[in-house]
């Protein structure tokens, strides 16, 4: 459990922040100046709030009513730096122990040959920092704040300053990560995409003010927050069970209210509840019930609502039973169907646009 | 020794122990002014830096007999020490070390505050989210950082020991085998009729000696550059 609730005055801007989560991922967003470092800074103890608190799984780290101000070599928050800050003098290796040397050894449960593994930093460990990429650099800068054990990490926007072939290597990383270390983490960013992708709950910050907490989906879709998230790609998530299993064709049937849904086999038992999130590109309407075609999924459904704006796209809610399912088609596509609300519409979703962590237990 | 007599061996090992204590027993608190200047404002920090620098550009008799006055037999400070620790600085040759640190002060602190003023501070904030007390990552990230400064700042104040005339001859007096270092024994065989020869003859070592000084500085200097991973090839 995440606890924030301070107030800061910085300069001319003021911090005045409150929420509370929980999950493996949490997603920090905003536009730049919206006071994302300086939510993460406070927490790390880097800069000291005037009035607040901050706890993180029921830890006390900074309470100015009671007192408490933790220093930060004693928080146990691990803070991947934007710009990743490895120690010039030190090689990878060193750098990597930084932390690491600090901690009683009967108090390391991340272990690093563990860390150089999961981040694939075997061959990089006699180098020093001016001789990486900065791709690179990141995944050190990851690794040496997990081996100082924190109970939290922070990752202020990781990815600024990579390119996207190396922005999706790390991104792939960071969820091996949650996959396989239990540290929750909050992942700062400006970029929608990849809040979307990794966040599993969502803060919204704002000039300093947090405007939403919640479910990355139900935040960045609401059309009221459309100023300070943008324009955001929702997607849907839709309360399952599962079915079926077909074992020869690797396939696992889901069904809801809505109808049922055909998905890439799922650890899962029969019975089980399972979350599928459904990304709006992904979901196809037609008119009419198409006949052989290759998607799998058509699912029933009637417009509720929908958001044409001046760009080539125009999103589309679909009531398909009790579920919501968001829609992304071409704005040409929208006019030729003449799409109205109330309208009977199918929905084609591809079966093979489900991947694993999309549908995760409810 | 190198065809020198035994006097100019005794001129020369006195000069370097002068100058060698000098900066070792300068160095740590030139480090901490260093430090206090590059990252604290207070009030009255322009009167401490002017402080510090004012032997850079006061006569250097001034010094030393500013340097007569405190730590004399029965100046103020000469005396309490005297007392107390049975420390005696007047007319020995731990008072010509002290005359040539403190003229060599403020080159250290300079040095040394430049380098440390480049260290990028944020590696120190992110050294103490990883667990560093800050005397730990002081000692395991700003000093090595500076390491090029210290050197550089160690070497000069060196160097102006080994050079330092006015202050010691006006605090210390030339007392051969215990104050007279390498200038002030070239200036005494100027001072003698026919003593041109050996003057010249320790002019010689003392520039073999500046050469070494700057050569090893240069050499240390890009070692410890070479160890923060700056270097260019």
């Amino acid at each position: 459990m995440i606890d924030v609730d301070v107030e800061q005055q910085l300069g001319a801007f003021r911090l005045d922040v409150k929420f509370a989560v929980e999950a493996p991922i949490v997603g920090l967003f905003g536009r730049s100046g919206a006071g994302k470092t300086s939510v993460i800074n406070a927490i790390a103890g880097i800069t000291t709030p005037s009035r607040g608190r901050i706890r993180i799984n029921e830890i006390a780290l900074f309470d100015a009513a009671q007192g408490i101000n933790v220093p930060p070599e004693r928080r146990r928050i691990g803070y991947v730096f934007q710009d990743a800050l490895l120690f010039p003098h030190m090689d990878v290796e060193a750098n990597l122990l930084y932390g690491q040397k600090l901690r009683a050894s009967n108090d390391r449960p991340i272990d690093d040959k563990r860390v150089v593994e999961l981040l694939g930093l075997g061959a990089l460990l006699r180098r020093k920092p001016r001789m990486l990429s900065g791709g690179e650099k990141q995944r050190v800068a990851i690794g040496r704040a997990l081996l100082a054990q924190p109970r939290i990490l922070l990752l202020d926007e990781p990815l600024a300053a990579l390119d996207v072939a190396r922005k999706a290597e790390i991104l792939d990383y960071i969820e091996r990560l949650r996959d396989e270390l239990s540290i929750p983490i909050i992942y700062v960013s400006h970029s929608v995409a990849e809040i979307s992708r990794l966040a599993d709950t969502v803060v919204l910050l704002a000039e300093g003010e947090c405007l939403a907490v919640g479910d990355v989906d139900d935040v960045m879709g609401r059309l009221d927050l459309r100023p300070a998230t943008g324009r955001y790609e929702a997607g849907s998530l839709i309360e399952t069970r599962v079915a079926a299993h077909d074992v020869d064709d690797q396939l696992t049937t889901l069904a809801f209210d809505g109808g049922e849904l055909i998905v890439p086999y799922l650890d899962a038992a029969v019975g089980s509840r399972v979350r599928a999130r459904i990304r709006a590109r992904d979901v196809s309407l037609a008119a009419e019930r198409p006949a052989r075609v290759s998607i799998l999924n058509i699912l029933a459904g009637r417009v509720a609502t929908m958001d044409v704006t001046d760009g080539p796209v125009a999103d589309v809610q679909l009531a398909v039973g009790s579920a919501i399912l968001n829609a992304r088609i071409t704005r040409r596509s929208f006019r030729h169907m003449g799409i109205h609300v109330g309208q009977d519409v199918y929905a084609l979703v591809k079966s093979v646009s489900f991947e694993q962590r999309d549908a995760g237990d409810a | 020794m190198f065809g020198l007599s035994p006097d100019e061996v005794g001129i020369l090992e006195l000069s370097l122990r002068v100058a060698l204590v000098s900066v070792i027993c300068s160095l740590p608190l030139a480090i901490l002014v260093a430090y206090v200047l590059a990252r604290y404002s207070f009030p009255g920090k322009t009167l401490v830096d002017a402080i510090v620098h004012l032997p850079l550009v006061l006569p250097p008799v001034v010094v030393g007999f500013a340097l007569l006055v405190l730590f004399g037999k029965r100046g103020p400070i000469g005396s309490w020490l005297d007392e107390w620790l049975g420390i005696v600085f007047a007319f020995r040759w731990t008072g010509a070390a002290l005359a040539s640190a403190l003229m060599g002060f403020p080159l250290m602190v300079r040095a040394i505050r430049l380098s440390l003023e480049a260290v990028d501070q944020r590696l120190e904030v992110a050294a103490r989210t990883l667990g560093g007390s800050r005397a730990w990552v002081f000692a395991s990230i700003t000093l090595p950082l500076a390491l090029p400064g210290i050197i550089t700042g160690t070497l000069l104040s060196f160097a102006r020991g080994l050079g330092e005339f006015g202050a010691t001859i006006t605090f210390v007096s030339n007392i051969p085998g215990e104050t007279q270092t390498l200038p002030l024994a070239i200036y005494t065989y100027t001072q003698v009729p026919g003593g041109d020869a050996q003057a010249l003859r320790l002019s010689v070592v003392a520039v073999i000696l500046s050469i070494i000084a700057l050569v090893t500085s240069e050499w240390l200097t890009r070692r410890s550059e070479r160890m923060q991973g700056n270097d260019r090839r």
